[in-house]
């Protein structure tokens, strides 16, 4: 594809949807330029390069994904059982960041950068690095979701923001939806499965995403779960995925009460810090009317100033480690529960099956069809991959969440000595000029 | 304010400082010589609910405080005798009180506790009879006493004696002083507007900053109210973590113990606040008292306002006669009056009347010049009376606010540790899961 060649609209023609640039992958293209555009025109640039190019030339790839190349073959046996991959077997690297903002005169959104460092052989190259937005997130999960039906794919954080509430381009939302997006990445990535899946390949290395290309691709797959939607009735789910149904609906319903109590605390916060600014104010517009008394009340003010903005800082660490988190898991919930739902239609789709050979073959005694040992082979990988994901989710779950809770507890321990070292200075002030006045008396 | 007014008793030495350090906060280091406080130890010891009967026999509840003191030199004798002990009403604390503001104007009388609780947080009660509020003003009343007892001038006055020492026919005491009808008369006069001409520079900055003292520490207490209310929320929200945890705790396995011993100690952060703001109640009673004190200083810059202008009144009074007598001595009326029209109209007056008018002019004029003296010399007094005491009070002031203060910060401190405690345990229980 040419550099700077002129952007068609997605409805031009029979054009594919592979040619439309992204409006970065022209160089000339002027953009209305965001924040951080001046900052990073290099890549930019870069990014234009014919696809397969490596892009980040300044870094390596790290020694020990190139130490990896040689064990690689094991990994792959090896990935399916374990049940999470550690960083020696890693060999994906993915991060999203760089967000940058377009203007045209069609639509205004946020692109993010996208690198990739690998020593799979899947890859052409050690290192990729490419401009994606939102909507390319989307198509990526959902031809994940339609490819590898018997899996759980990580959440996207929501599409959809109410218009008015959240600004879609502050630099804050920018930031926050940035973080999930890379988190999904490296979760798929970390994937012994999904991260082999093909549709990932383009969209880490595809100059343009081509997304029709990707939908020819793997529609067969999908099929299957489609044309079994309804019409047969589940017997019995077996216990443990009964068991799984259970806990994540007590575990949404806990992570739901978390989640109220940590905003309602952060209004809280919000609250308490605009009482205490006020609150410290007054102690230096008394000292002001003090003499003897102004100095040991600027230091109050100044303590209570101190403690503040250590308050401050504690909420914001607060909403931007800790929502995040907790949002993340909701939606992962809700991924879980789709994919249960899958499994229970394949479980449904056998049944009937079987029931209907059984019946046909107390009439005329036909041997079992080869398409029902099919189904019930289908359905034991299900159960087989489902119950892979659901211990490879719960270690992460566990890890994240004792992350979360000590970095929360961290932050709080840190809030707390900002205080005190605040209020410790103060007492050093007083006593100073205590023995300063004592010493002066005697004289 | 006394933290605990056992441990003021044990101040016996009129030089040092109190040996109760820095807690003790309330005692205005004792002048040489005269406190009643070298002689006594006094206390409040304990708060009593009663009932009885009101002026209109309706039945109404009431809460008494004894009083116990205990001469000083029975103490250092090493004979131990009981106190002396006797129970009065916050009510006669107040009668003491008024009586001291009118028996010593120039002096900044202590204030008693509040009578209803103001500038609370929602937590606490306004409630008269609410055991807390009963204990923090008995703390109060007995502070009052502290300072009263080691002031000066206001410990050996007879009154106050009989107050501590006592019960029986104190009140009738009181009113035949008299202080009542001085009282009335002194508010009447301040009510009506008057406008002092030689002002005194002093007494108008000290007015100013009473004025400055009461709005700056009502304002404080006011936020800090408010913020106490805000931190006692932010408290009581992590609470819930203490709840949601553990019910999450059991569908856990491998997180579920951590979860559940880390949701008891966000249960006890939860709880922790309660204690927290309890302590913190102490500290706004300190600035509550100098919140009252600034009322007192007022006072005290008012009567001097007051008898300033009494003086200039009475001043201005003998200078108009000394016109009229001239006047009637010269015949010459310089300023147009009523009086010079009916002269002029009628004629002159015959001699004989007009020396028995001159007579009575003259004495008013004596009269006058003894009561302009007699101003004068009170208003001096008041002036450099009152001038020793707002001293007094200043130093005391900066003294007891900056302890209050250190207090504050020292009481800041462990609340920061509570929380680091809290949040570590907390931790290592995150850790574990």
């Amino acid at each position: 594809m040419s550099v700077g060649a002129p952007r068609g609209l997605a409805s031009s023609g029979q054009k594919p949807i592979a040619e439309i640039l992204h409006p970065l992958s022209a160089a000339e293209e002027p953009l209305s330029p965001g924040p951080d555009v001046t900052e990073d025109v290099g890549g930019d640039k870069e990014a234009v390069l014919t696809n397969g190019t490596p892009v980040e030339t300044s870094s390596p790839a790290s020694a020990s994904s190139l130490l990896n190349r040689l064990q690689l073959d094991d990994d792959l046996e090896a990935d399916g059982l374990d049940l999470y991959v550690s960083t020696e077997t890693r060999d994906l690297f993915v991060t999203v960041d760089d967000p940058k903002k377009h203007v045209s005169t069609m639509e205004t959104y946020i692109t993010y950068r996208v690198s990739a460092k690998t020593t799979r052989i899947e890859f052409d190259l050690p290192e990729y690095c490419v401009r994606r937005r939102y909507q390319d997130f989307d198509w990526l999960r959902i031809k994940l979701e339609d490819s590898q039906p018997t899996h759980l794919i990580p959440p996207l954080p929501e599409k959809f923001v109410m218009k008015g509430v959240v600004d879609r381009f502050s630099e804050e939302f920018v930031e926050t939806r940035m973080k999930a997006l890379d988190k999904f990445l490296k979760r798929v990535a970390d994937h012994p499965v999904l991260s082999f899946n093909p549709h990932l390949n383009a969209f880490l290395t595809a100059k343009d995403l081509n997304k029709r290309q990707g939908l020819a691709l793997l529609t067969k797959v999908g099929e299957s779960v489609k044309h079994v939607a309804g019409g047969y009735k589940l017997r019995a789910r077996p216990a443990e995925f009964c068991a799984m149904g259970e806990y994540l609906d007590t575990f949404n319903q806990k992570l739901g009460t978390i989640d109220r109590i940590a905003q309602r605390i952060i209004k809280e916060q919000s609250e308490y810090l605009t009482e205490l600014r006020e609150y410290g104010t007054l102690y230096s517009s008394w000292a002001a009317s003090e003499e003897e008394l102004q100095r040991p009340l600027e230091g109050v003010a100044s303590s209570v100033a101190t403690c503040a903005s250590a308050l401050e800082d504690l909420s914001e660490n607060m909403s931007q480690d800790c929502l995040p988190v907790l949002r993340e898991y909701v939606l992962y919930i809700e991924s879980m529960k789709n994919v249960l739902r899958k499994r229970d239609q394949s479980q449904a789709e056998y049944e009937g099956r079987l029931e209907a050979a059984v019946l046909r073959r107390q009439e005329d005694r036909t041997p079992m069809p080869v398409e029902v040992e099919k189904c019930q082979d289908r359905l034991e990988c299900f159960n087989a991959d489902l119950k892979a994901d659901w211990e490879r989710w719960q270690s992460n779950k566990r890890q994240d969440f004792k992350q979360l809770l000590t970095g929360m507890a961290d932050q709080n321990i840190n809030h707390y000595e900002k205080c005190q070292a605040g209020w410790e200075s103060l007492i050093t002030l007083l006593q100073d000029k205590q023995t300063d006045d004592k010493s002066g008396e005697t004289n | 304010m006394a933290e605990n007014g056992r441990e003021e008793l044990v101040i016996t030495d009129a030089e040092s400082e109190p040996l109760a350090g820095e807690r003790s906060l309330n005692i205005v280091v004792v002048e040489q010589g005269c406190s009643l406080l070298r002689r006594m130890e006094i206390c409040v010891a304990e708060a009593e609910k009663r009932s009885g009967k009101n002026a209109v026999n309706m039945q109404e509840m009431f809460t008494v405080y004894l009083i116990e003191t205990r001469p000083m030199d029975a103490a250092a004798e090493g004979c131990n005798p009981a106190p002396d002990s006797l129970w009065r009403r916050y009510s006669e604390f107040e009668l003491l009180r008024s009586y001291l503001i009118v028996t010593y104007p120039y002096i900044v009388i202590p204030p008693l506790p509040e009578k209803r609780a103001e500038f609370v947080w929602h937590k606490l009660t306004a409630d008269n009879m609410d055991p807390d509020f009963v204990e923090r003003r008995r703390v109060g009343l007995e502070n009052f006493l502290m300072r009263v007892a080691s002031h000066q001038v206001l410990s050996n006055d007879k009154i106050l004696y009989h107050f501590l020492t006592d019960e029986h026919g104190w009140k009738e005491v009181v009113f035949e002083t008299g202080f009542q009808a001085k009282a009335d008369s002194r508010l009447r006069a301040l009510s009506a507007t008057f406008r002092v001409r030689n002002t005194n520079k002093r007494f108008m900055d000290m007015k100013q900053y009473s004025d400055e003292l009461q709005s700056h520490t009502s304002q404080l207490l006011r936020a800090r109210a408010r913020v106490a209310d805000r931190l006692y929320g932010v408290f009581k929200v992590h609470g819930n973590y203490g709840r949601v945890f553990s019910e999450w705790s059991a569908i856990e396995r491998e997180m579920g113990d951590g979860l559940q011993s880390a949701g008891h100690h966000m249960d006890a952060y939860a709880a922790s606040i309660d204690d927290i703001l309890e302590e913190e109640e102490h500290y706004a009673d300190q600035l509550k008292e100098y919140l009252f004190y600034a009322e007192a200083l007022r006072a005290v810059c008012r009567k001097h306002e007051l008898t300033q202008f009494e003086l200039e009144v009475s001043s201005q009074d003998l200078i108009s006669k000394k016109q009229q007598r001239e006047e009637l001595a010269t015949g010459v009326v310089r300023t147009f009056s009523f009086k010079g029209m009916t002269n002029k109209l009628f004629g002159q007056e015959a001699p004989e009347q007009r020396e028995a008018r001159l007579k009575l002019i003259e004495e008013l004029i004596a009269e006058g010049e003894d009561t302009v003296k007699e101003k004068t010399a009170e208003c001096e007094e008041h002036v450099e009376k009152a001038w020793v005491d707002m001293q007094r009070f200043a130093e005391q002031k900066d003294k007891d606010l900056r302890e209050a203060l250190i207090h504050y910060a020292v009481m800041q401190i462990s609340m920061c540790k509570k929380g680091i405690q809290v949040w570590s345990n907390a931790k290592e229980c995150f850790l574990k899961m």
